[in-house]
Order: structure tokens, then sequence, then C-alpha cells
């Protein structure tokens, strides 16, 4: 197996995870949402594996292994059912104009990999092109958060943003097998919280849109 | 091979392109209706198509200016030019120097303009409708197209359809921005050519029709010219898809005996046909967008375009 070979398919899923991100992005209806988060996830599944083959460090493996089990697979089981429980799954969320928000997505990936080409330019070239996607993934979670009013598509945005970690720890060669776990968990758990804080917002307020929140601390003032 | 030689082959590059085009059609058609459990025309309809309208009348509206008469011809010309551009069966003919990928679109951006400027030339409703529609498109489409033409030519170092078709033929390995600029350029052909999902090129309904709609004031031989250009284009885009990101058969620089040049025409028809079968299956798989859909699909192309431009920096860094 050649180093090229290995750099090509690294790339692949690299750039399809970041391709993903964009399909997130555009995505206005919440159940192909969590489809494409689930295919997010698998992907960072597959990347991993692969990094774990190519730098033959078998502790990767578990690392994917908990991508695929809990991101690929528990975590969208669980937003599927409570879209549905919540009645959720026909309504389209207005997002902020689609064309703008690629058009920022755009210039959000130009910026990181501009960045992260100066920044890592000694790297070994596996690493920088890893990295450097990787904070691309982190960027065009950041900016679902920020242009979703549903709180359930901003924690969507969340989980991507944390694939996107996940993506640049694999690459940098770093990260110890105990730390990946406690990462993994911490996600689980802050799902769980946030599953909880959703069901309450809603029985509080009858609706998942960050908007209404706004609106009583206005009314409130 | 001499001067003469390289001017034969030229030659033969144009003859089967021009040839070859209401074959492309035909076979679409026929395949569609196919799939539709109809038995449909024969797939040499088009030929028969062109040949009645060609002996026909040639009836002019009476508003009609000279532009109406010239257009018809100047459009099959530059479409004609811009096809036999791209590389179908050997990279390096005689005039792939200047198979600029860029001048093919422009030439293209020509006949496109010419053809909207007719359809407003007689005044009437559709014409109008018809070019506006087109015109949206295509100033969709465009920058789409222009970000492919950058991904392949960053890679390749140049934009001239030989060397990027002589590059791709060598490159090995998985590239992702390939994959991306494969995806924007099926969808910017699609929207080009006028196919299913932006319009319906079987369809004379009023409201969903686009290039049809610029058509119907002619008739005769300049209908036929009309139509033979249409075929030609759809070609153009099979034979960009072909050379760039399938470059198998072609023969590279410096050409081989007559049996490479049989394999090579044969491996161009093998590309010409799958191409056309897989556009049949797509075209009645998916159903037509609605028209203020449409910039939502191109701008998935245009999006696709920059994505494996900007992707296309980081794989530049091993």
């Amino acid at each position: 197996m050649t180093q090229a070979f290995a750099f090509d398919v690294a790339h692949m899923f690299a750039g399809l995870l970041v391709l993903v991100s964009f399909m997130m992005l555009y995505q206005d209806r919440l159940l192909p949402l969590i489809d494409a988060l689930t295919l997010h996830s698998l992907l960072l599944a597959f990347s991993v594996a692969w990094q774990a083959y190519v730098q033959d460090k078998p502790d990767l493996y578990v690392t994917a292994f908990i991508a695929l089990a809990f991101k690929a697979i528990i975590i969208p089981m669980a937003f599927r059912r409570m879209v549905v429980r919540m009645n959720l799954h026909r309504e389209i969320e207005t997002a902020v104009g689609t064309g703008i928000t690629m058009l920022i997505g755009i210039g959000l990936v130009a910026l990181s990999m501009d960045l992260m080409l100066r920044v890592t330019a000694g790297a070994n070239a596996l690493v920088r092109e890893d990295v450097a996607l990787a904070l691309a993934v982190v960027l065009l979670g950041l900016l679902m958060m920020v242009t979703r009013r549903n709180a359930i598509s901003q924690v969507i945005g969340f989980m991507s943003l944390e694939n996107g970690l996940i993506l640049a720890g694999t690459g940098a060669r770093g990260m110890p097998l105990v730390v990946e776990i406690s990462v993994a968990f911490s996600v689980l758990i802050a799902f769980i919280v946030i599953g909880i804080f959703l069901f309450r917002i809603r029985e509080r307020f009858d609706t998942v849109d960050l908007q209404a929140l706004d609106n009583i601390r206005e009314a409130r003032r | 091979m001499g001067l003469i030689g390289e001017i034969a082959l030229q030659f033969c590059q144009m003859a089967l392109v021009v040839i070859l085009a209401p074959a492309v059609v035909g076979l679409v058609r026929k395949m569609k209706a196919r799939l539709q459990r109809r038995i449909g025309p024969p797939v040499l309809q088009p030929y028969r198509d062109l040949r009645r309208l060609f002996g026909k009348e040639v009836v002019l509206p009476e508003n009609a200016s000279w532009l109406f008469r010239v257009a018809p011809y100047a459009i099959f010309a530059l479409t004609w030019v811009a096809v036999a551009l791209v590389p179908t069966f050997r990279t390096g003919l005689l005039f792939s120097w200047c198979g600029d990928l860029i001048a093919i679109v422009a030439l293209l951006g020509a006949a496109r303009f010419l053809q909207a400027l007719v359809a407003l030339d007689t005044g009437t409703s559709f014409g109008g409708i018809g070019s506006s529609r087109e015109v949206m498109i295509a100033s969709l489409a465009e920058p789409a197209m222009i970000m492919v033409v950058f991904t392949v030519a960053l890679a390749a170092g140049s934009s001239q359809l030989s060397t990027v078709a002589d590059f791709m033929a060598h490159v090995g390995g998985l590239r992702v921005s390939f994959a991306m600029a494969l995806v924007a350029l099926i969808i910017v052909a699609l929207a080009e050519n006028a196919r299913i999902p932006v319009d319906n090129p079987a369809t004379h309904l009023e409201l969903t029709m686009i290039h049809e709609a610029m058509l119907l004031e002619y008739s005769g031989r300049h209908l036929a010219m009309i139509e033979w250009a249409t075929a030609l284009k759809l070609l153009l885009y099979i034979s960009v898809i072909g050379c760039i990101f399938f470059p198998f058969g072609l023969i590279t620089t410096g050409g081989g005996g007559p049996l490479a040049y049989v394999l090579a025409i044969a491996a161009y028809l093998f590309k010409v046909i799958v191409a056309s079968l897989l556009l049949a299956s797509l075209e009645t798989a998916i159903a037509k967008m609605r028209v203020f859909r449409v910039p939502n699909l191109t701008g998935i192309a245009l999006m696709l375009g920059l994505l494996g431009t900007l992707l296309l920096f980081v794989s530049g860094g091993l």
C-alpha cells in the first residue's frame, strides 16, 4: 500500500464529511436532517477506522466503534423517536435563507483551509489535510447552530461539530483512548441532558422554537 | 503522420460528432420509451425528421428581421465548432491548441445568446418567456460550469481539454474533488441541455417549456438546423464528461496504427451509449421540478464546484 493511496482514501472520507455537513446546512426538514447526521457519523466511523489502519494504532478502532454505535445508531434513533413524539416530523423549519447560508459555509471552508495550510506548513500531508477539513466541519457545525431556530437542529449542529473534533483528534495522532472514551460518554450525557431539556422546554412553552423563548424574555422585561 | 493526416483526423472528428449527434437523441428517446413500456420511434428517427424538415418550405413570421434567418446557421456553426474541439477518440488533434474549456463555454454562451435574442425578435409572448427562463438558468449554470473548469484546470495545470484528458488518463487514485466536479458537471449538463429535472424536451405545454418555447416560430430547414445544434450540444456535454472523467480508450499523444483508432472510436461509442442509457433512466426515474426550484439545483452544482476547487488545495499538499 502506497502512501499516496492511503492519503487519497483519507482525503475522500474527510472531504465527504465536509460535503455531508453542507447537506445538513441545506436540509430544512428534521427527519432528513437526522438521516444526514447518521451519514455524517457513519463517514466519521469509516474515516477513523481508516486512520487506525494507516497509522497502525488499534485503539483508534475503539473510537471508530464508539462513533458507529453511539453516533450513527443510538443517537439518531433517539432523535427520530423524539421528533416523532413531539410531532415535528412534518414541519418545515424556517432556516435563514439557504443560499446565503451555503455561501457563508463555503467562505468558512475557504477560511479554514487557508488558515490550516499556513499554520501546519511543516506537518505531514495526511495530518494537514485532516486538520484543515476537520476545522471546516467544526465551523460548519457552528454555522448550523447559529442559523437554526429549532432547538433540535441546533443539537444536530452540535453533534456534527463534535464529529469534526474527533476527526481532528484522530488525524493529529494524539488523543489517548481514555480521553476518547470520556469524550464519547460526555457527548452521550450531554445528549441525554439536552433531550430532557427539550422536553422541559416544550412542556413549558409548547414549542421548541427558540424564538419563542426570546419573546418571553422580552415580554417580562 | 504529416499535416495532411492531421487535417484528415480533425475532419474525421468533426464529421463523427455531427453524424453521431441525432442518433444520441434517438437512442435516449428510444430508451425512455422502452422504460415506459412503449415501443417508441426507431433510433434513426431524428435523421428522418431532419431530412423531412430540410425538404419543407420555410415559413417566416411577418415582422422577423434578418437575424431570424441567420441565427439558426450561426447557432449550428458555433455549437459545431465547440464540439469539434472536444477530444472524442484522440487528444492533441490539429486544432486542439484552441480547445480551451473556457473557449468552449464561451462558444456555447454565444450560441445561447443568439437563441435568446431571436426568440425575442418575433415579439411573441412565448419567445419572451422562453428566453427569459433560458437566460435565468444559463446565468445560474454558467458559474457552476466555470468552477468545474477551474477544478480540473487547477489539477491538470491547463484548461486545454487535450492536456486535461492526458492528465486524467495518467492520474491514479481517488480524488474527492473530481467526484464533486463530476456531479456538478452532470447537473450543469442537465440544466444546459434542457433535460428533465429542469425542462422536459418532449413537452409542448406552455407553462413548463423553456427551450422549446424559443423555437415555436421556426420551421423548415431553420428548425432542422436548431434541432441538430441541440443534439450536438447534448453530445458535447457527453463527450466532455467522457474525456475529462472517463478518458479510457483515448489515443494520447503519439497515436498508433489503424487498429488503435478503431478501438478508440469503439470506446467512444461505448461511452456515448452508456451515457445515453444513464440519461434515459435518470429522466424516467425523476420528475421535472418547478422552474423556481431550479436555482436550488444549480446552486448545489455551484457549491460542489466551489468545494471541489477548495478541496483540491488541501489534496495538493502531498
